[in-house]
């Protein structure tokens, strides 16, 4: 598909995004505009799966481990057909499948449950090893938020990745310089990231996480380096796309009111204006 | 829940923990809280405020949090560590196990928003296990606070306290219930009603619950007595000894898992000392489905008319 596509795409899933979290009442909005491009280019442009065989054995994998942006991960399961489109709307409802975290039990589509951050890349880790067991040749990515770079179960299965030679593994970091509370930078500053990565004998490369280009090119199995896993350092802004929620940790968790979900649906409608064929 | 609660009349027991967490602050300069990212969310802002260097926020980080909260108990700090509930518990058990119960470290562990108190972002986010977690460790004494008023006695008691201890706050609006100059005490409940056909006992945000039960059974001629019983460990088993003996009947409330929580603890008393019909209110050993804190409660049987419905069972059972 061609980037300009995957723009159209991903506006909608953010308009589609805000509207659930507005009828819900409740979401993680500023995580889910960052990492929203991200997820449009993986699941439209470059991995291999199938909504009527969600389980197929040579399916990619893709794990979000940042699992409170789950409403990022549903609108594009609804939009690639393993759920129904109408079924959004009974995000976070009583008795909904699709609650505040992905759950693998009950949603087609999703690979693990995650919630608690820094599960999803051992996880992802043990799904690349298993392909390589099985001299199968489907991917695993996996997308982890900066701040939850911090947990120290990310960095042990950095160094399993490497020492298993992981070359099918790719993992995005969702890099907004944001955590729940305030900044990286004022919390535990973990950047620079790629030096770390690197010395931990990983290859790395940074993107602009909004480039839909530079999105597509970094995750592409052409720009994968044999014997090691790779990591893209996707450089995002919190709450993309939406003026007043872009950068601001306020943004974290909070529901816009009527007349900021009208401005915010307004400035995506004109955003997609740009993309109208 | 058809209870007629003004929410003006439902507090959050976080603000009376921080409140009284920063009085304490004020005059023992020794007392630090060590969080997860979590300063919104454990309401620590004002603690930031009037102690900056005292608010120790380790990031998303919790296995470190413990282990940096049993350093600090060590150099002669008194850490209140504080994250949600089940990052907190279940992330860093073996270092509360290793590092704080085994080390007989003097780190007051708070777990914010326990039991169902995320509702909807689902199971991941709930923490309904901690009780049995946390109880099968020697030396940390687990507290289940019923509002505010037992919440800000509860932390007084922790900062005097020489020793670990596990306290486990709700988000969760409840009513005052506990006298305003409620003193704690470890392994003491408190009859907040009295009675004599059955005993309800309860703890955290089941408490108010259960009054309301006792209040619907009256309306039917029968009387309950309610037990507060904040202590899942050490357990009051001199009170639930006399319950099983005055009553006969004793039914459990609790926002855990009916696998080795409060039940199960009043349960070992009853079945060790003074066998009585007896049932365990809980979340029934699954995950929970999608839901409000407060409608899961309801919906696993522990509205005011669930928990009564499951009295009016048990004292038909005593025959
Ligand atoms: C183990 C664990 N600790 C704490 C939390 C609470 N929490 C949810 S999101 C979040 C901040 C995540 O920041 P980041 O990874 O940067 O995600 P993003 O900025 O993309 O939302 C925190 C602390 C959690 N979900 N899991
Ligand atoms: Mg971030």
């Amino acid at each position: 598909m061609e980037a300009h596509d995957l723009r159209a795409i991903a506006n909608r899933m953010r308009r589609r995004d805000l509207h659930a979290v507005y009828e819900a009442g409740a979401g993680h909005i500023g995580g889910e505009m960052s990492v929203t491009d991200l997820l449009t280019a993986l699941y439209f442009h470059i991995m291999n799966v199938n909504p009527l065989e969600p389980r197929d054995p040579n399916r990619d994998r893709m794990v979000l481990s940042k699992g409170h942006a789950a409403l990022a991960l549903y609108v594009v399961l609804a939009e690639k057909g393993f759920i129904p489109k109408e079924e959004l709307s009974t995000f976070l409802k009583p008795h909904s499948r699709l609650n505040g975290h992905p759950n693998c039990v009950k949603v087609p589509g999703v690979e693990t449950n995650t919630g608690p951050l820094g599960h999803g890349l051992p996880v992802a880790v043990g799904m690349a090893k298993a392909a390589k067991l099985n001299g199968q040749r489907w991917r695993t990515f996996v997308i982890v938020g900066d701040g939850e770079m911090q947990e120290g179960s990310n960095w042990e299965a950095i160094m399993a990745a490497a020492q298993f030679e992981l070359d099918n593994l790719t993992l995005i970091i969702d890099h907004n310089g944001l955590q729940q509370g305030a900044r990286l930078a004022e919390t535990n500053n973990i950047a620079p990231l790629a030096p770390k990565l690197n010395a931990f004998g990983w290859k790395v490369e940074e993107i602009d996480g909004h480039d839909m280009d530079q999105i597509c090119k970094a995750v592409s199995v052409e720009t994968t380096s044999k014997g090691k896993p790779k990591c893209v350092i996707a450089q995002t802004t919190k709450g993309q796309g939406i003026s007043f929620m872009s950068d601001n940790v306020a943004w974290h968790h909070k529901v816009p009111n009527h007349e900021q979900f009208e401005q915010a649906m307004k400035e995506l409608e004109e955003a997609a204006n740009e993309y109208a064929p | 829940m058809n209870m007629p609660l003004d929410p003006a009349d439902l507090h959050d027991c976080r603000d009376a923990f921080t409140s009284t967490l920063e009085a304490l602050a004020a005059a023992n300069s020794d007392i630090v809280a060590v969080c997860n990212d979590s300063v919104g969310s454990s309401k620590l802002g004002g603690f930031r405020e009037k102690f900056p260097s005292r608010l120790i926020n380790v990031g998303i980080a919790e296995q470190n949090m413990v282990g940096v909260g049993a350093g600090l108990a060590n150099g002669g700090k008194l850490p209140f560590v504080c994250a949600a509930s089940p990052f907190l518990t279940g992330r860093a058990l073996e270092q509360i196990k290793a590092d704080v119960a085994y080390s007989q470290a003097n780190v007051k562990l708070v777990g914010i928003s326990s039991g169902m108190a995320y509702g909807e972002l689902g199971p991941t986010h709930h923490s309904i296990e901690d009780f049995a977690w946390i109880r099968a460790l020697p030396g940390v004494p687990v507290i289940a606070p019923a509002d505010r008023i037992e919440t800000a006695a509860a932390v007084r008691w922790a900062a005097d306290h020489d020793g670990p201890c596990f306290l486990r706050l709700s988000r969760v609006g409840v009513p005052d219930i506990l006298p305003h100059d409620h003193v704690f005490e470890l392994g003491k409940s408190n009859v907040l009603m009295e009675g004599g056909d059955i005993t309800l006992i309860a703890n955290g945000v089941l408490t108010h619950r259960a009054l309301a039960a006792a209040t619907l059974l009256e309306d039917r001629g029968l009387s309950a007595r309610v037990l507060n019983m904040a202590c899942v460990r050490p357990i009051d088993a001199e009170a639930i000894v006399q319950a099983a003996s005055d009553t006969a009947a004793i039914l459990t409330c609790e926002e855990h898992t009916i696998f080795g929580g409060l039940g199960s603890a009043v349960a070992e008393v009853v079945v060790d000392e003074c066998p009585v019909p007896m049932k365990r209110l809980g979340v029934p050993g699954v995950f929970a489905h999608t839901a409000s804190a407060n409608r899961l409660l309801d919906d696993f049987g522990m509205s005011p008319e669930g928990i009564a419905n499951s009295a009016l069972e048990l004292i038909d059972r005593k025959g």
